[in-house]
């Protein structure tokens, strides 16, 4: 039987890049991936598991890496936002929220981006309660949401 | 935020999740973590030990009984909950499991978590004892069952003691079930919910307006049933930001005829 540990080795691989790190148990997988990896793209917004800012998709699966422990990532597959664009060309969903003004500040956009992208990729024409649905939860304290959704909407196949 | 330090174990197996659980005093299973993690990050919990159910296949999936049992393992999430084409035997699992949260929070949680965390503003407590749900513990005497109007002690306490686990929850065939909640912005926090199942019983669970939910059975359906069997009940709710005590019983009539009569109309659909 495998006992505790308060360290544990972690393979993952994230964007198409495997790391193996040797991490504290108590490490939340956003800090992982913005302090060990150095990939801060997904922000931390809340740290209390409201905002969804730290968004990303384990093994395909949205969820908010605050409220993950890094072990737990163990042998995943994780995208975050710094993987949707491929030799700089933006996501049709990137582009969108460019073309809408879908931010301000940007602080939320890293998962609003993740959250769009998964329900695009489940449902590729959601009608708008269907997106507003899927970014329940992400906050954005900016635009009001408005040109978010506009946004999505222009990037589905509706 | 950076936790307290904890060690952290993922067993494989429930009986060698027990044996974590046995071997340290300090230790709390991991479900869902949705609750948990939150909870670790502002120290109002701060375990010892994580045992992560996580690993453990036994605790996952939905099975349908040829009599219209489903069982569902304590790790299913709200979201597998929502999407099984079993779980829509009763239908009302599903379509509460879609009023939690968010979708990250839905991928992640689950019923075993939020069953055995019995916050009094979870939406599964109350919808538990409305449809007679039974649940099965495990501890080092073995297993036993529990039906769900026994199981919520109080708050954030169940009939799952420390070094037990809870495995499955078993719901009974039916159709007449209804409910209702009100939350603090389309599937926030709750402020007063109510479960209600009609299969020739008439049954009403309160949720958020005592430590653990509040079973009414008004006789009947009807609005003016159900809002006497809610005076009768003598409720004496929380008083908090959100809603004055008054203010709660209030909304527990409302949300409680909403939910009857809710039931009510499925029971009788062909």
């Amino acid at each position: 039987m495998s006992g505790f540990a308060s360290s544990l080795p972690v393979s993952v691989t994230v964007n198409g890049t495997t790391y193996e790190r040797e991490v504290e148990a108590r490490k939340l997988l956003i800090h992982f991936l913005r302090d060990d990896l150095d990939l801060t793209g997904s922000h931390v917004g809340c740290d209390t598991g409201n905002c969804g800012a730290c968004s990303v998709l384990l093994d395909g699966t949205l969820v908010k890496s605050c409220m993950l422990l890094a072990v737990q990532a163990d042998g995943a597959s994780i995208e975050t936002v710094e993987g949707l664009s491929e030799d700089g060309e933006l996501t049709a969903l990137q582009q969108s929220f460019s073309d809408h003004h879908a931010l301000q500040c940007g602080y939320c956009t890293p998962g609003m981006l993740m959250s769009a992208t998964a329900l695009l990729r489940a449902n590729p024409s959601p009608s708008e309660a269907e997106i507003r649905k899927a970014l329940q939860g992400n906050l954005c304290r900016c635009t009001g949401y408005w040109n978010i959704v506009e946004a999505v909407k222009a990037a589905t196949d509706a | 935020m950076l936790l307290r330090e904890v060690v952290y174990a993922k067993p494989v197996s429930i009986a060698e999740a027990l044996d974590l659980l046995a071997a340290n005093e300090g230790a709390r299973a991991l479900a869902g973590g949705q609750t948990l993690v939150n909870v670790m990050k502002a120290r109002a919990a701060s375990p010892d030990a994580l045992v992560d159910l996580n690993g453990i296949e036994k605790l996952r999936g939905i099975d349908l009984g040829a009599d219209g049992t489903l069982t569902i393992g304590a790790m299913t999430t709200y979201a597998e909950i929502m999407a099984s084409a079993e779980a829509k035997a009763r239908p009302i699992l599903g379509e509460v499991c879609a009023q939690i949260a968010d979708v990250q929070v839905r991928n992640r949680g689950t019923i075993g978590g939020n069953l055995c965390s019995n916050d009094p503003t979870n939406h599964l407590p109350p919808l538990m004892v409305a449809v007679e749900a039974r649940m099965t513990v495990a501890g080092w005497e073995g297993e036993r069952t529990v039906p769900a109007g026994e199981f919520f002690f109080g708050v954030y306490l169940t009939a799952v003691g420390p070094g037990e686990l809870l495995l499955r929850v078993e719901v009974p065939a039916g159709k007449g079930d209804g409910f209702a909640a009100v939350t603090l912005g389309a599937d926030g926090t709750c402020i007063v919910n109510a479960a209600a199942s009609v299969d020739g019983d008439v049954r009403v669970a309160l949720g958020c307006v005592d430590a653990v939910p509040v079973l009414l059975r008004p006789g009947s359906a009807d609005a003016e049933a159900v809002r006497a069997a809610v005076r009768a009940a003598g409720l004496d709710p929380p008083d908090d930001v959100h809603a004055t005590a008054e203010y709660r019983a209030h909304l527990a009539e409302v949300v409680a005829v909403r939910a009857a009569a809710e039931a009510a109309e499925r029971a009788a659909a062909p």
